[in-house]
């Protein structure tokens, strides 16, 4: 429930990072940094990845997920942070878009 | 991400306290912020502006673009009194963004036929508040009338910086309230932050209503709020 006054520990993404981390897995995160028009989730939002692809939470409505996962092993592997920019603008920089029309940056960054 | 920085943001975010991890886009560096820090200058201005806000965002600051993202607690109230007020005030609050619970040790009000959905304690306030305490991101409504089960409520509230304390009673009932919290050794000025005639005055007849008017007041209050606020006994 969105509206919980104590989180879900097995649903929050922050929370999943650092259990992963804990159990010895690189981890990656993605976070939703800017968002125009309708974009599905606001800044501020998370994606979790590990270097096998699996991944908990959400940054945009699945639109842009697979992307964002394919970036973050690049990520794990080089340590370097990247800024992903989303929307039905760039069709010729991204194959993936948003459906709403909206656009989002996502900034993927290693832990640690 | 440094992994030191997301392990003391998640000890707050389970603590339910307010904080920002500020990340420099051009270097990847990190923070943490807790709600009081202080920090100086543009970048100061613009996280106090956030805490406040709750809005996670990009901001330019000495030459720099940082993000900051924005961690507070849900707010939530916790409701004095299975009231009739109560009835309508737990499924507004709830909508509003404001989850509700209600202890009233009376078992013959705190009934979940009376409140379907909603969290009851039907136990005595101090003892429920050991249990599940207070903080800045809970709002307290007294509305039982009953200073035996208002007051002490009242004043874990107020020692918990709650960021918004309500009681429902006439300025007559609340000027005997206050005597008996002064008594309690309650300052005056913590007192004060007691919204009592409880509620916006909007001419509120009905429970219902007065339940629009106790809601609105609680909105105005939390988004108003001081962000340096803190509990007592705690340094800013």
């Amino acid at each position: 429930m969105e509206n919980a006054a104590h989180l879900d520990a097995s649903r929050d993404p922050l929370l999943i990072a650092e259990e992963w981390m804990k159990s010895g897995r690189d981890v990656a995160l993605a976070t939703v940094v800017e968002t125009w028009g309708s974009a599905p989730r606001p800044a501020g939002s998370h994606l979790v990845i590990d270097a096998e692809g699996n991944f908990q939470g959400s940054v945009s409505g699945g639109c842009v997920e697979g992307a964002v996962i394919a970036e973050a092993a690049d990520v794990i592997e080089s340590g370097r942070p990247r800024m992903l920019e989303f929307g039905v603008a760039d069709e010729t920089a991204w194959r993936v878009g948003l459906s709403c029309g909206g656009r989002i940056r996502v900034y993927v960054e290693r832990l640690g | 991400m440094d992994p030191l920085n997301l392990k003391k943001l998640n000890a707050e975010r389970v603590a339910r306290r307010a904080a920002i991890l500020v990340t420099d886009l051009d270097d990847g560096r990190d923070r943490l912020v807790r709600e009081g820090d202080a920090v100086a200058g543009d970048l100061g201005t613009a996280i106090a502006e956030a805490f406040r806000t709750g809005s996670s965002r990009v901001v330019e600051a000495e030459g720099r673009s940082f993000f900051l993202n924005v961690h507070l607690p849900q707010p939530r109230l916790m409701v004095i009194g299975a009231v009739h007020i109560s009835q309508a005030l737990a499924p507004m609050a709830g909508i509003a963004g404001f989850p509700l619970e209600i202890i009233d040790p009376r078992t013959a009000f705190a009934t979940q036929e009376r409140f379907p959905g909603v969290t009851l304690y039907p136990e005595w306030p101090q003892d429920v508040l050991k249990q599940h305490p207070l903080d800045t991101y809970t709002g307290l409504a007294a509305l039982t009338h009953d200073p035996k089960i208002d007051d002490l409520a009242l004043k874990a509230a107020l020692d918990a910086g709650c960021f918004y304390v309500g009681a429902l009673g006439s300025r007559k009932t609340h000027a005997r309230r206050v005597e008996r919290l002064m008594g309690m050794g309650l300052a005056a000025e913590e007192i004060d932050r007691i919204h009592a005639p409880i509620g916006l005055d909007i001419g509120a007849a009905s429970p219902a209503e007065i339940a629009v008017a106790v809601l609105a007041q609680v909105i105005r209050t939390f988004r108003s709020r001081d962000a340096a606020r803190q509990p007592k006994g705690q340094a800013a």
